[in-house]
């Protein structure tokens, strides 16, 4: 699957909150967005969901995103919002299958195959155990595992994640990036919006750093996390190295 | 599956009162017919005041207790699904306010003296006006907040021309009358209250009980219903003209019945998933079998005049509430 975008722009009232955005995502990669609060990162996401209206042109496999039916996106892209509310005590296992939905026909049940994609999902994200807590229960790092599962059981061929990592441990911080960086390696394609820069350096195969709506940079983490972009992007003094073999990436202090 | 087995349980179960209700109804009133003369007259017996009793004065009431029970109740699962809020009932949108403000205008002007339907009809076009303007208030913003917003508005709106009514009404008797209606009952209908709010009814039914896939999806919020797949413009237009017509043809024969809507989507809920798909048939059983009952309920209580229903109904919320508060304190 391939998601080309061209000269996207997202206009809130008056603000230019995406500008002119290029780029192009095919299946098999982890692509992460990073950028500082309020840069565009979740806007340029929902635009390339048609959540909300912006300019330029957005294609998936060469045809424009406008000409594609609501039900076909939902097949095609799991996304899961940032800060996801949840507006009723659902249990788990009821939530991880509203999944399913955009598979389903007005009143059809879930099938055995909807019933096995729910399973896989919940023990990917490792939520199996959960399955009758209601989730307005849970604790965050559960909630946010749980979150993840409905995403994953559309079992779409691309899955948009904005923030998947907020409130978690870092034990499951790294889990949902193993999951994450899995899904890519079996062809799907991940865009994951999200503030760690050092596990976006290290599980992502490319990168693009978003600044005021402005596409600033977009490459592999090596030429992309670089210290003089992280001070020209978040105005912070970074250390970048390696330890034990992988990059690593330590914010040390603001630099203005 | 035990989930599928214990929703058709829940479903039997409600059917099955709501069949009793039906059947009280019939069996039970001021005149009094031991239950041989009731199922005689049924069945077609020579008796024919039984027949006139049963099949002209009970059955249309009893009728109009199923219907107008089962959409108060389904129009509020609804709402509460759709706009998120447990809270959310039939007249949070304005449209019970904006018939009865329909009736009271036909009852005020005397209008309601010239055909029999000219009631029943301006409550069903009072609705309509009313819900229309909510579409213009609330613009096209898919949020439940502006929805709220304008229906209060519209409703308090509608609620004020009835005080004025009553305010100016210069014939006491038009002003009992008005007051009277407004407290909703069900007594001395006829099949042609029948005629008149069955149609709506079973437009509004339809019309409500086809979004369980969207009401589920907005548990996700609109981004995340819009996501997967939900077209959230024509889930809108469908619910609030569902709303508009059924609840429109109920109240224009039933008067404004309250907190029906509200407490059987809470009574229900616990016995399901809680998921806003899986409440709807069950609280349009569970409206039925409550409005029947209460229905019963006003014809034996030893009271002088006889009670109104929404006055019952009313009652019946308080409970309903004092648990849910109770919960919430986690005193229960």
């Amino acid at each position: 699957m391939v998601i080309r975008v061209e000269q996207l722009s997202v206009r809130l009232g008056k603000r230019t909150v995406v500008d002119a955005i290029d780029a192009e995502f095919t299946g098999g990669a982890l692509v992460g967005i990073v950028g500082p609060n309020g840069a565009g990162k979740s806007s340029l996401v929902r635009a390339l969901l048609g959540l909300i209206p912006a300019e330029g042109r957005i294609e998936i496999d060469g045809v424009a995103l406008s000409a594609i039916p609501r039900e076909q996106i939902a097949r095609r892209i799991a996304y899961l919002p940032q800060g996801q509310t949840l507006h009723w005590p659902l249990s788990v296992a009821r939530l991880v299958a509203l999944g399913r939905l955009p598979h389903l026909g007005p009143f059809s049940k879930l099938t055995n195959g909807d019933r096995a994609a729910v399973a896989r999902a919940m023990a990917a994200a490792d939520v199996t155990d959960l399955a009758p807590r209601i989730v307005t229960e849970l604790s965050g790092g559960e909630r946010a595992r749980v979150l993840i599962a409905r995403a994953l059981a559309v079992e779409a061929p691309t899955l948009i994640v904005d923030e998947p990592l907020a409130s978690l441990d870092p034990a499951h911080q790294l889990q949902v990036m193993e999951l994450l960086r899995a899904e890519a390696d079996r062809g799907a394609l991940v865009i994951a919006v999200q503030h760690d820069l050092g596990l976006a350096g290290r599980f992502c195969d490319r990168v693009l750093v978003l600044n005021h709506g402005a596409l600033m940079a977009d490459g592999v983490p090596a030429m992309v996390l670089t210290p003089r972009q992280l001070e020209d992007t978040y105005g912070i003094c970074a250390w970048v190295g390696e330890a034990e073999g992988t990059r690593m990436i330590v914010p040390l202090h603001r630099s203005r | 599956m035990t989930n599928g087995r214990n929703r058709a349980a829940l479903l039997m179960l409600l059917g099955i009162v709501a069949a009793l209700g039906f059947m009280l109804s019939l069996a039970i009133g001021s005149a009094p017919l031991g239950i041989a003369r009731v199922a005689g007259a049924l069945t077609g017996a020579n008796d024919p005041i039984a027949r006139a009793i049963v099949l002209d004065l009970r059955m249309p009431r009893a009728i109009l207790g199923l219907a107008v029970g089962a959409m108060l109740g389904l129009a509020g699962a609804a709402m509460q699904g759709y706009l998120r809020n447990p809270l959310a009932e039939p007249s949070t949108l304005g449209a019970t306010n904006g018939a009865a403000l329909g009736a009271v205008i036909a009852l005020y002007f005397g209008l309601a003296e010239l055909h029999p339907a000219m009631l029943p009809l301006l409550a069903i076009l009072g609705a309509m006006v009313a819900l229309a303007l909510l579409f213009v208030l609330a613009g096209a913003a898919e949020s439940a907040l502006t929805l709220i917003l304008a229906g209060i508005a519209i409703s308090t709106l509608a609620g004020a021309a009835i005080s004025l009514a009553l305010n100016l009404s210069a014939n006491p008797f038009a002003a009992m009358e008005i007051m009277s209606w407004l407290l909703g009952s069900l007594e001395d209908r006829s099949f042609r209250h029948v005629i008149l709010a069955l149609p709506c009814i079973a437009i509004g039914l339809v019309l409500l009980s086809w979004n369980g896939r969207a009401l589920d999806a907005l548990t996700l919020g609109e981004d995340g219903a819009k996501a997967l797949g939900i077209n959230l413009g024509r889930t809108r237009l469908r619910l609030l003209a569902g709303v508009a017509i059924g609840v429109g043809g109920a109240v224009a024969v039933s008067g404004a019945i309250g907190f029906v809507g509200l407490i059987v989507p809470h009574l229900v809920r616990p016995l399901t998933d809680r998921s806003p798909s899986a409440i709807l048939l069950p609280s349009a059983l569970g409206g039925a079998a409550l409005l029947t009952l209460a229905d019963v309920l006003v014809r034996v209580m030893p009271t002088s005049t006889e009670l109104k229903l929404g006055v019952v109904t009313a009652f019946l919320g308080v409970p309903v509430f004092l648990v849910h508060l109770m919960r919430e304190r986690r005193l229960w």
